[in-house]
């Protein structure tokens, strides 16, 4: 017992990572006002944080509540709830101190129970969270059970030991489990006040949060404003007074009301980036980001078609596109092409050299070539097949193009472009020949992509079945170290090419210059405003 | 009189309920539902989804619980997308936005519009007609999402007089340029349809009589040409004040003001069906109440009409 118990404590790392705000450079001399006006594409949906789904709500949601731990600009976790943790032997039992000082907004202290309250809330089928999966995504102990109803939430996995001491129980070992803790899901939320008004808790003035920030006003549609909150346990370090979320639903308007001054920060407009970037580099970043763009080869025995049964068949699909035409000349923001489905820039990755990512396009289109009259494609007798994609100005322009690269090979492409409803059906049902689809990671770690594939997983859309990749999978989450199984495993999506990996998405945006703090390079685009800091200029 | 408007009154109620069946009929039949993303629920989670809001139903019984929470409650239901609000909620707040743009907008077009139509009928095939009769038609033929980031570009950006985009509870500069987005291509229909309408009835014979006897044409406009003239827009102006409502959906999403056009759409995409129910409904009862409102004015413009 006590062996163990040093052992699980030297296994800890309770100086895990440092707690900081806004880091000010002691050169830079603060403005005078300290506001940030922030851009949303679409309308809050909802700040509730075990409802959320866009990245919309989530990013307000980031300001007014605080999980046990945050990310800076490297995806590297930052301590916030929790001040240190320690591991079980088994590595399936986590408990997590957590930070005495850390107050809610209306000066009720924080404590193990409203993790508790908020993580069972996640999963219990009367919240019926369209996220309550990300509970059993995190392995967290019969959360499948709580969801189908067949125990109740209080038989998950999480305990409060007391009030400054989280106990959570997992199924399996999950190397990358704390990681996963800054989603916005797993956020503690107050008890009392959900419990008092219901659905209406989270309306300015109602909800409680213990986040940097409280909420001050929304006009839904229109705006969210949030206001330094005095309570919040880092308070003394928090820069930025108050932060407007604007909602603007067309990115051009959006980048003209930025060069107005109304926003202090933009997306940049489809096409626009290579001339900012060059005119203007001092506001024009770009990074990549956490998602990749690919098209899926349906490969189910009965309703997918004959053709993408053949593995040749489908590797020349891969190898005749060039992605290089794409990223330069149709996308044009800096992205990057992928012949992985997981981008390098998920936190510990390395891309593996897949061989016909290093050939040049032209040796590529020959092979295709190649590939598919060995499969009997001549030109009298060409393969024709359908791509589906939902309706999108961008979608059409890369799928246009490819079309072209198809028919230099002989390769006959129709395009079907449909609503996103009826394509997602159609994807599920797997009726479909080729399909557009794209993925963003839950987590900073490649599993969140590789994971999509395994056979058994809800989200393979393509019925790729292959016993060695789901053996990488399910030994990757006891492995320490997963990522050469993680590489393998990328070989072997290279190898049977159950889909093609087009490109990994980057954000970019036009940031005012005397804004500093912003992590840019952030692959989740996870941002805090008590981290900004404007300097005069 | 007022059992004209009490019959038409009676008669809404069976008409909107069947508009909630069809709608309802209707909105369940496309393919797709509400709890569609990149990533396919469990089925456990869809379960506990529909189950929260009654999907799992059969239709009828879905149709029955709507149409008794409606009458009994005055409750139009949840919305599947905006979780911390209820369809009350999204009217009450979206729809009075709209009412306020829209008013202004219906002020602006009817004004204009009948002013650039009666001078371009008085000044027939002159310079001056076809002068009103162009600018009336550019700006019918430019699309709202043209115009409108038009205006930004000029009225925010280049000039700084007004705000890019937001509401702040209906500020009148925050007014301007979507009045001015909205009611352009209305302008241009009434401005054409009013030209056309003086000119017929400038040609009729009680109007010959008239100046026979020697009335100033000031007085021949004023007193004998324009109600009549202005019958054909009554009937044009009803729909119009419902259109502007309905086709604000430009308006919500380049001006960023919460109105409840963007709603008629996204509701429609995001197969949020109370959401859908609840404009359908609010549209369908303005176009009864307004076409009402046209009915009993034009017994008071045109002494034939008699209820």
């Amino acid at each position: 017992m006590k062996k163990n118990l040093l052992l699980s404590t030297v296994l800890s790392l309770a100086l895990t990572g440092t707690t900081f705000a806004a880091t000010v450079d002691p050169a830079d001399k603060l403005a005078g006002t300290q506001t940030f006006n922030f851009w949303l594409l679409d309308s809050i949906t909802t700040l509730d944080p075990q409802l959320i789904e866009a990245v919309e709500d989530s990013d307000v949601a980031r300001q007014l509540f605080e999980g046990l731990y945050t990310e800076d600009g490297s995806g590297d976790l930052v301590d916030a709830g929790a001040i240190g943790y320690t591991v079980s032997e088994d590595k399936k039992t986590y408990t997590f101190q957590l930070r005495p000082e850390a107050k809610w907004s209306n000066g009720a202290p924080v404590t193990a129970n409203d993790y508790v309250y908020a993580w069972q809330r996640l999963v219990d089928p009367a919240t019926a969270s369209s996220y309550a999966w990300y509970m059993e995504l995190m392995q967290v102990d019969n959360a499948t059970a709580v969801i189908a109803g067949e125990k109740p939430p209080s038989e998950l996995g999480v305990k409060a030991l007391d009030d400054l001491t989280l106990e959570v129980k997992l199924i399996t070992p999950l190397p990358y489990f704390r990681k996963m803790l800054v989603h916005s899901s797993v956020l503690p939320v107050p008890k009392a006040i959900i419990e008092a008004n219901g659905q209406k808790w989270t309306e300015p003035g109602v909800l409680v949060g213990n986040g940097a920030y409280t909420l001050t006003e929304h006009k839904p549609g229109e705006k969210a404003v949030v206001t330094r909150n005095p309570l919040y346990w880092n308070n003394a370090a928090t820069v930025i007074q108050s932060g407007s979320f604007l909602t603007v639903n067309d990115e051009n308007i959006a980048f003209t009301r930025y060069e107005a001054g109304e926003l202090d920060t933009v997306g940049i407009p489809t096409g626009m980036y290579p001339q900012l970037s060059k005119d203007r580099p001092a506001e024009a970043s770009s990074a990549p980001r956490a998602c990749t763009y690919y098209y899926l080869l349906n490969m189910d025995p009965e309703k997918g078609p004959e053709a993408l049964k053949n593995v040749n068949v489908r590797k020349a699909l891969s190898y005749a596109v060039d992605r290089d035409i794409l990223v330069e000349k149709v996308l044009q923001s800096g992205q990057i092409p992928a012949y992985t489905l997981t981008p390098g820039a998920m936190a510990g990755f390395t891309v593996p050299s897949v061989d016909y990512a290093t050939m040049t396009q032209a040796a590529r289109s020959e092979e295709a070539k190649q590939l598919l009259a060995e499969a009997g494609y001549t030109p009298e007798n060409p393969l024709k097949l359908t791509l589906n994609y939902n309706t999108s100005e961008g979608h059409k322009a890369i799928a246009v193009a490819v079309q072209q690269f198809y028919k230099a090979v002989g390769v006959e492409l129709t395009l079907n472009n449909m609503e996103w409803q009826v394509h997602s059906d159609i994807m599920h049902e797997r009726t479909y020949e080729l399909a557009r689809s794209a993925w963003c990671g839950d987590y900073n770690e490649a599993s969140t992509f590789l994971d999509l594939f395994t056979s058994s997983s809800g989200f393979n859309d393509v019925a790729y079945l292959n016993a060695d990749y789901d053996k990488l999978m399910a030994d990757s989450k006891t492995m320490d170290d997963p990522q050469p199984n993680y590489t393998k495993a990328e070989e072997i999506l290279a190898a049977d090419m159950p889909i093609i990996p087009i490109y990994h998405y980057t954000s970019s945006r036009m940031l005012k210059t005397d804004v500093r703090g912003y992590p840019k390079k952030n692959v989740f685009g996870t941002w805090y405003l008590k981290e900004l800091y404007r300097v005069a200029e | 009189m007022f059992s004209f408007i009490a019959r038409r009154l009676l008669v809404a109620v069976p008409t909107l309920l069947v508009l909630i069946v069809i709608s309802a009929v209707l909105m369940h039949a496309a393919p797709g539902g509400p709890f569609n993303s990149e990533r396919k629920l469990s089925a456990e989670v869809l379960a506990n989804l529909q189950a929260k809001y009654g999907l799992d139903q059969p239709l009828y019984v879905q149709i029955w619980t709507y149409i008794r929470d409606l009458v009994l409650h005055f409750d139009f239901g949840p919305s599947f997308k905006y979780k911390d609000r209820t369809v009350n909620d999204i009217i009450s707040q979206g729809f009075p936005v709209t009412l306020v743009y829209g008013f202004w907008s219906f002020v602006i077009a009817t004004i204009l519009g009948i002013g650039a139509g009666v001078i371009a009928a008085i000044r027939q095939n002159t310079p001056t007609d076809y002068l009103v009769l162009t600018v009336a038609i550019i700006g019918a033929v430019l699309p709202g999402y043209v115009i409108a980031p038009i205006l930004v570009l000029v009225f925010t950006l280049k000039l700084g007089w007004l705000p890019g985009g937001g509401w702040e509870d209906g500020e009148w500069r925050y007014l301007v340029l979507p009045v001015i987005a909205l009611s352009t291509g209305y302008i241009a229909s009434i401005a054409r349809l009013m030209r056309s309408s003086m000119l017929e009835t400038l040609n009729s014979n009680f109007v010959r009589t008239a100046r026979a006897k020697g009335l100033p044409e000031w007085k021949v406009i004023t007193r004998h040409v324009m109600k009549p003239a202005l019958l054909p827009i009554l009937s044009y102006l009803g729909p119009v004040f419902v259109g502007m409502i309905t086709g604000s959906v430009v308006i919500d999403m380049y001006f960023s003001t919460g109105g409840i056009g963007k709603s008629f759409v996204d509701s429609a995409l995001n197969r949020d069906y109370s959401v859908m129910l609840g404009v359908t409904l609010l549209v369908g009862a303005l176009t009864i109440v307004f076409n009402l409102i046209v009915d009993v004015l034009y017994a008071f413009i045109d002494p034939k009409i008699r209820y």
